[in-house]
């Protein structure tokens, strides 16, 4: 258990719930009747409600963003590094607002919920949901909460594919949209891995078609590996280097093993786990498959494939910005090989050919794509100057 | 405020967009921001002028202008500056070109090389000016391109780039008129408002 809650999280935090009982007609041309949106908010919406912020999660997130489910949750939120008093999203200045979106394992209603239509549950039948589709949940939780227009939409990877949505769908609802780490669009590459994750899911034999949990069982394998390889694709060479080569450095002071420190200290010469790197990846895969559903996981990989916000304005994504005034902030890791620079640049390029405000920052990092997780100088340092700007903008006081 | 800063802002029109490429800790934009409520976008590459760009609320890309600008579209900004930044560049001329191309109007200002300090400097010493105005030895200069007031005139007459005002100031950045009278010899800072002819 954490002892002490450090003085800079939001500490306790309670998820709450929300009934829509509204249809929601999805991209797909599916309507979904209801659902149950599970949200948790952080810091206190001012009385002219301006100063809202959404923070929008990733493949793998959820609504926990900030603080502790309880004192004896070993592990915060996921973008504790991020949110907190004083830190970038700063809780004494914003009210924080981050959902668990549709089709996820973390109450929202998803393939693990009970389908009320047939009792049983939804599994394989929830149909693919789209980030066009989170926007519209996400501006229906928005208006049940009595916000007109959020100071900031935020951000990273999947998250800041979002808010690109947001600026795109809802343009006059917005003031700043904050995208890190994302891309205008998946690459080939990024697909081709996003097929892998999803063919190791589908034909574990614990899978049953997507009806695993009716058999009381998942495809632990088969998500342990999907989650090996997209594990992969999060950290650099770099970073893997670093992580992994730390026993030799330490005994030998020889940090030129390229990462490959040894589990045991020698070859087993058997097709077993020799090397640190291998052990940590299962150690990953295994966690993650204990605690994430797997039709989520083949969804959520399929919204990542969808997403092109230019189908709409004949392949020119420039003009999918016209409309709107919000300014934009982009912000990129030098070692991103899964959305790297180049990427950000398009957008960046993107909305300047629109005529739109931008901010752009290339970070120099060795983390890889999770860098837009970890507490990087450089990148809080700017996260937190431009909210303190938009704080200042929005509710005219000189912070 | 700089003296220099209070000649280039006379040059920008109210809600105007202007480009500012070097920008540095975003000042410039900042005041013209401030005072004329223009549309700002700063291209910088310094780190820590990048954060203070946004400490200072100006939009900032982080850009290396040696490498173009081709991603921005002509006639998209009313004015491009280049304050103090030109003769740090690989390829002046052919930024100055693209500020053309992308600006209706351009401003550049320079350090003049001609100035007499420099002239009595190097005819004295030998050696290459260092100033406190030009504080940097020969080899760890980022400033590759200098030039004098008559150089970037005869760049003008060459590109047929239509000069509206050369304002050339000394040190006080105050333009006298024996600076007017002799400006490669006595201005020190040179403050162009160029167009396309």
């Amino acid at each position: 258990m954490t002892d002490v809650i450090p003085e800079d999280s939001v500490g306790i935090v309670e998820p709450q719930q929300l009934h829509i009982d509204e249809p929601l007609t999805l991209r797909s041309g599916k309507v979904l009747p209801a659902c149950d949106i599970v949200y948790e908010t952080y810091g206190e919406l001012n009385s002219e409600k301006s100063n809202a912020i959404l923070v929008c999660h990733a493949l793998s997130g959820d609504h926990h963003a900030a603080g502790y489910h309880a004192s004896e949750e070993m592990k915060p939120g996921w973008w504790e590094t991020c949110i907190g008093p004083g830190k970038a999203i700063d809780t004494n200045l914003f009210y924080v607002v981050s959902m668990n979106n549709l089709g996820g394992c973390g109450g929202t209603t998803g393939p693990a919920s009970i389908n009320p239509e047939t009792g049983k549950y939804w599994g394989p039948d929830f149909p693919v949901v789209t980030v066009r589709d989170w926007v519209k949940s996400q501006a229906m939780l928005m208006d049940r909460l009595g916000i007109q227009k959020w100071a900031a939409v935020v951000g990273g990877s999947l998250g800041g594919m979002q808010v690109l949505r947001w600026a795109i769908s809802y343009p006059e609802r917005l003031d700043h949209a904050i995208c890190i780490a994302a891309a205008p669009k998946l690459s080939a590459q990024n697909i081709a891995f996003n097929e892998v994750a999803r063919q190791s899911i589908t034909t574990d034999p614990n899978f049953h078609d997507g009806h695993y949990l009716e058999n009381n069982t998942y495809p632990k394998q088969g998500l342990t590996l999907a989650r090996m390889v997209g594990h992969i694709t999060y950290l650099s060479d770099s970073a893997m280097r670093a992580k992994f080569g730390k026993t030799v450095a330490d005994f030998e002071s020889d940090e030129t093993n390229f990462g490959r420190d040894l589990r045991t200290g020698k070859l087993s010469f058997g097709f077993n786990v020799d090397f640190q790197v291998e052990s940590y990846l299962h150690y990953q895969g295994e966690r993650f498959s204990a605690n994430f559903d797997a039709n989520t996981y083949l969804l959520m990989t399929k919204a990542l494939d969808y997403f092109d916000p230019s189908v709409d304005y004949e392949g020119d994504l420039s003009k999918a910005f016209t409309n709107g005034t919000c300014k934009f902030m982009l912000v990129s890791f030098s070692t991103d090989w899964r959305f790297p620079p180049e990427r950000s640049r398009e957008l960046v390029n993107d909305l300047l050919k629109a005529g739109r405000e931008v901010t752009y920052l290339e970070v120099e990092a060795d983390q890889g794509h999770d860098a837009f997780l970890l507490p990087i100088p450089r990148y809080i340092n700017a996260f937190k100057a431009y909210l303190a700007q938009v704080h200042h903008e929005v509710c005219g006081d000189a912070s | 405020m700089r003296p220099d800063l209070d000649i280039i802002q006379q040059w920008i029109e109210p809600n105007s967009r202007v480009l500012d490429l070097g920008c540095g800790d975003g000042d410039l934009l900042h005041y013209l921001k401030t005072t004329k409520q223009v549309k700002e976008i700063g291209l910088e590459i310094d780190e820590q002028n990048i954060q203070r760009c946004i400490e200072n609320g100006v939009n900032v890309i982080e850009q290396n202008l040696d490498k173009g600008l081709s991603n921005f579209q002509s006639n998209s900004f009313e004015t491009v500056l280049l304050a103090q930044t030109l003769q740090a560049l690989s390829n002046p001329d052919k930024l100055i070109d693209e500020m053309l191309r992308i600006g209706k109007k351009g401003i550049v200002t320079f350090p003049n090389f001609g100035n007499w300090k420099s002239r009595l400097y190097l005819a004295t010493k030998g050696r290459m000016p260092v100033s406190k105005f030009m504080p940097h030895q020969w080899y760890d200069t980022p400033n590759i391109h200098f030039c004098t007031v008559k150089d970037f005139d005869a760049l003008c007459s060459n590109k047929g780039i239509k000069v509206l005002t050369r304002t050339v100031v000394d040190s006080q950045h105050q333009g006298s008129w024996a600076v007017k009278s002799w400006p490669n010899f006595l201005g020190e800072i040179a403050i162009y408002h160029i167009t396309r002819d």
